[in-house]
């Protein structure tokens, strides 16, 4: 279980992340929404530890963060984070091999091997394994990364923004992946996603953000209501029902 | 795929170790005969030696520092490592003078301007990667900033300086393989081999950190203390190859790009290694050509600076262009 306590970011005298207290649920799929600027990202890293806080507590299974012998919190929680650009190259199977780390410091034993070629056959790119990323599309380098992610094989998985410059198709594939992670792998799925519909649709649990502090949080259906978009977004958003899903209208 | 591309690196690696081997054999027994040999050979094998360490030095940390910094451009003297050794130098001569030089050569020189370097490193590093908004871009700003001020102060005390104590220091600020300590190689070779095992032991988590800093700590990579660790390490073999053999950290560049050019792998298992040898081949091949073409009428950092120099130009329009 994932618990803060008093949770803050400084920069400067500009708080972004505001003294947050929350406990996350377990087995589902968590999405983080708020305008930019709202601390989504940062609180995410901050959880994750790629981000150093500047005060407050973070228990991962009732064991403060920072107690936490580093290689065992790897194999606990994973985090893929919104930029990644590399100045190595490296090929698709190189990559998920990168997953074992935790488990192997690099040197990869037969089940190392066998859980990443797992990962690959997961994520549907067999015939990608040994594609440069920097030869693969946006959407496939992502599908990629969230294969590393899996064959980290971790209980909880954060990502920043995964759809982030993706088209449809690839969204809607990795949004069904992230589901799947949770029903059949029974994860807990921390996402940041920009696109309020995406997390209407699919997730199970919503956590709203407004300049660094957190104004709802629940199950999906207690806030996708238009009052409680109000007031996260600061505009109107109409929500209706469509094919059994509450679909935000908010374009016009 | 994976099988041949391993072959490959395998491939480059032994290529590049029979050419060294032949620069090495042609350097040590060009022109060698009965009457020389006891006079020429074992000069020749110590600077063969110091070759191989200063090479070693300049392969490990041009490679492990763009891994850090997650730069393909930047080598470890852009954070003024040389220019505070060549700082250190300065003081100790300005200070104790001549008198004091006579005493402070050899083994407690080297020692004393290791041990400083090592120190000052440790306080500039430390300092740079306590505070939590601070990264290592902070850090290789305020390095550069430092290296600065660090060769003018060095420049200021020169020109105050006696010219007898002046040229003391001059000896030291240009690469030369003629000029070395003996009792130094011993003790140099030994500093080396024990970084080198330490260092080797940190190839896995170099390699996880070139996914990037987030990506590496969500591989459970302890961050901040491997970097910190291959920062001192890139100190102490920076003064050892200076110390033994003068600034030479210009050869970084050459090396470490010309060895991701052979290979394209993101395995300091094989990174390291052809750098090392690339850096060998470079140092071999230039003193050759100094000693037996140009008759010693030039230093060889002038024709590595002039070959790494137009390499250079060459990457930057590469780069602008891609």
């Amino acid at each position: 279980m994932i618990k803060t306590r008093g949770l803050s970011k400084v920069y400067g005298n500009k708080k972004v992340v505001d003294d947050i207290s929350i406990t996350l649920p377990k087995n589902k799929l968590i999405a983080f929404v708020g305008s930019n600027g709202a601390g989504k990202s940062t609180l995410l890293s901050l959880i994750g530890r790629t981000l150093d806080r500047s005060s407050g507590d973070c228990y991962i299974d009732e064991k403060e963060v920072k107690d936490w012998n580093s290689r065992e919190l790897a194999k606990r929680l994973s985090i893929l984070s919104q930029t990644n650009h590399l100045n190595i190259r490296l090929t698709v199977h190189e990559l998920v091999q990168f997953g074992r780390f935790p488990y192997s410091q690099g040197r990869l034993t037969k089940e190392d091997e066998k859980k990443v070629s797992e990962a690959i056959s997961y994520m549907g790119m067999d015939a990608l394994k040994d594609r440069y990323l920097d030869e693969l599309s946006g959407g496939q380098r992502q599908m990629a990364y969230i294969a590393m992610l899996l064959a980290q094989d971790t209980e909880y998985v954060f990502l920043d923004e995964p759809l982030n410059n993706l088209d449809m198709k690839h969204s809607v594939q990795i949004m069904k992946i992230l589901t799947k992670m949770v029903k059949e792998l029974g994860k807990t799925v921390m996402v940041v996603i920009h696109d309020i519909n995406f997390v209407s649709c699919y997730a199970d649990y919503i956590i709203a953000m407004k300049d660094g502090e957190i104004v709802a949080n629940g199950p999906s259906d207690e806030v996708m209501k238009p009052q409680m978009l109000e007031k996260v977004f600061g505009m109107e958003i109409k929500v209706e029902q469509f094919g059994g899903n509450n679909i935000c209208l908010y374009y016009t | 795929m994976r099988v041949k591309s391993l072959s490959k690196e395998k491939r480059s690696i032994l290529i590049l170790i029979l050419i060294v081997a032949i620069l090495t054999s042609l350097f040590l027994f060009l022109g060698l005969t009965g009457k020389n040999i006891n006079y020429f050979f074992p000069r020749r094998l110590r600077k063969v030696l110091a070759v191989f360490l200063a090479s070693y030095c300049v392969g490990y940390s041009s490679v492990s520092f763009q891994t850090i910094t997650n730069n393909k451009i930047l080598t470890p003297s852009i954070i003024g490592l040389d220019s505070l050794y060549l700082f250190l130098q300065t003081i100790i001569v300005f200070f104790f003078g001549n008198a004091g030089v006579s005493k402070l050569t050899g083994l407690p020189n080297y020692l004393l301007s290791i041990g400083l370097m090592v120190l000052c490193s440790f306080f500039l590093f430390f300092g740079m990667f306590k505070g939590n908004s601070k990264n290592l871009y902070f850090m290789v700003l305020a390095g550069t900033i430092f290296g600065g001020l660090f060769s003018g102060l060095a420049s200021f005390m020169q020109v105050l300086m006696d010219p007898n104590e002046f040229s003391l220091v001059q000896g030291k600020m240009f690469a030369s393989f003629n000029q070395m300590n003996t009792d130094l190689l011993s003790i140099s070779i030994v500093i080396v081999a024990v970084i080198a095992f330490l260092a080797r032991r940190d190839f896995s988590k170099l390699n996880a950190l070139g996914l990037g800093q987030a990506q590496a700590i969500s591989l459970g990579v302890p961050y901040r203390r491997t970097v910190f660790r291959t920062l001192m390490y890139i100190a102490i073999l920076t003064a050892v190859s200076t110390a033994l053999v003068g600034p030479i950290t210009f050869l970084g560049i050459l090396v470490v790009s010309i060895a991701r050019n052979l290979v394209s792998t993101y395995r300091h298992e094989i990174r390291v290694p052809i750098a090392v040898l690339l850096g060998a081949l470079a140092l071999l091949g230039g003193l050759l050509f100094v000693e037996r073409i140009l008759h010693h009428s030039t230093q060889i950092s002038v024709v590595i600076n002039f070959i790494g120099g137009c390499y250079f130009i060459y990457l930057v329009l590469k780069e602008g262009k891609s």
